[in-house]
């Protein structure tokens, strides 16, 4: 068993409007940064999970997500694990 | 009829709706907190607004998995009334009791008012009392009040006449002038399949008395206990 730094972005899905992201995009935009074509503002979870691999604690966090974490209506998420220093 | 008014840390309408049901109504009614694991015999349960849990990660996300909550599903899956009213609507889409899902308002606001609402819809248990096409006036305060699922539940909910409520100007009009939170096809309230569960993000239980500026949802309490008395 060992501890695993698990790192979960969740974000608005596409298609479905993030008026956060919108301003945000915006605002760089009038910023001079015209290359930003789109901004979505979501969240960012970091876990320390004991398990045997990273592929299991990845899993763990996955259905952690799906049961909690992320709504799976309007969010999208994404799973990494890394040996916790 | 016996309500339960369920407050769960951050709840803040639910002294409002209590109100509404007792003094109003002339029901009684029970406050239900969130760690219990008993309605008490309740025949309606109410989700009041507020900010359950402060709102952490999303708007009725931690609510959900709350001691009472697995009553309320209990009680909604044997097909006994459940409102979901501003957060509750929020807690009764994150039960999966409801299909959808309440996401930040369009204009970034929290939105404190009144808005206009056109009443459709196929569900005598709340609507009985109302005139179809009927418009209210009923106050909403929220800042994740506009609804969303996909295209396929949109039209399920359209053709099976389980959008209650949309937002509408004074003359009943559906436009996106009248929607204050973005909501796809202006809807601010539903009910399920079995039309027992209903949530909605504007407050009746605000609208009770004429010293409150409109008795408009008062009809809707009414709907279910005609319903009851029938």
């Amino acid at each position: 068993m060992s501890r695993f730094r698990v790192s979960i972005q969740i974000v608005p899905r596409k298609g479905l409007l993030d008026p956060q992201g919108k301003a945000v995009a915006d605002a760089l935009h009038a910023l001079s940064f015209s290359d930003v074509a789109d901004a979505r503002i979501g969240r960012y979870i970091v876990l320390d999970i004991d398990a045997t691999s990273a592929a299991d604690a990845e899993k763990s966090a996955r259905a952690m997500c799906d049961k909690l974490l992320a709504n799976p209506v309007t969010e999208d998420y994404l799973i990494a694990a890394a040996v916790a220093a | 009829m016996k309500f339960g008014i369920v407050t769960f840390p951050g709840s803040n309408c639910d002294v409002d709706a209590l109100h509404a049901v007792t003094d109003a109504l002339g029901q009684t009614a029970v406050s239900l907190w969130h760690r219990e694991h008993d309605t008490q015999g309740c025949d309606v349960l109410i989700l009041p607004g507020g900010f359950s849990y402060g709102d952490a990660l999303r708007a009725g996300a931690i609510a959900r998995f709350s001691p009472i909550m697995q009553e309320v599903i209990a009680h909604a899956e044997r097909g006994a009334p459940v409102i979901g009213i501003c957060n509750g609507f929020q807690i009764l889409c994150e039960s999966h009791l409801l299909p959808g899902a309440l996401m930040r308002n369009a204009g970034m606001k929290f939105i404190c008012d009144w808005v206009h609402l056109r009443v459709e819809g196929a569900a005598p248990r709340y609507l009985n009392n109302y005139q179809p096409g009927q418009v209210l006036r009923i106050p909403i305060a929220h800042g994740e009040g506009r609804y969303v699922a996909d295209d396929a539940t949109l039209d399920a909910l359209d053709q099976s006449g389980h959008v209650l409520f949309r937002y509408c100007d004074t003359d009943g009009a559906v436009t996106d002038a009248a929607n204050p939170n973005g909501a796809l096809r202006n809807i601010a309230g539903i009910t399920n399949a079995s039309g027992n569960v209903l949530g909605m993000m504007p407050h009746p239980e605000r609208a009770v008395e004429s010293l409150l500026g409109s008795t408009d949802g008062l009809a809707l309490f009414e709907s279910l206990l005609a319903r009851v008395n029938a």
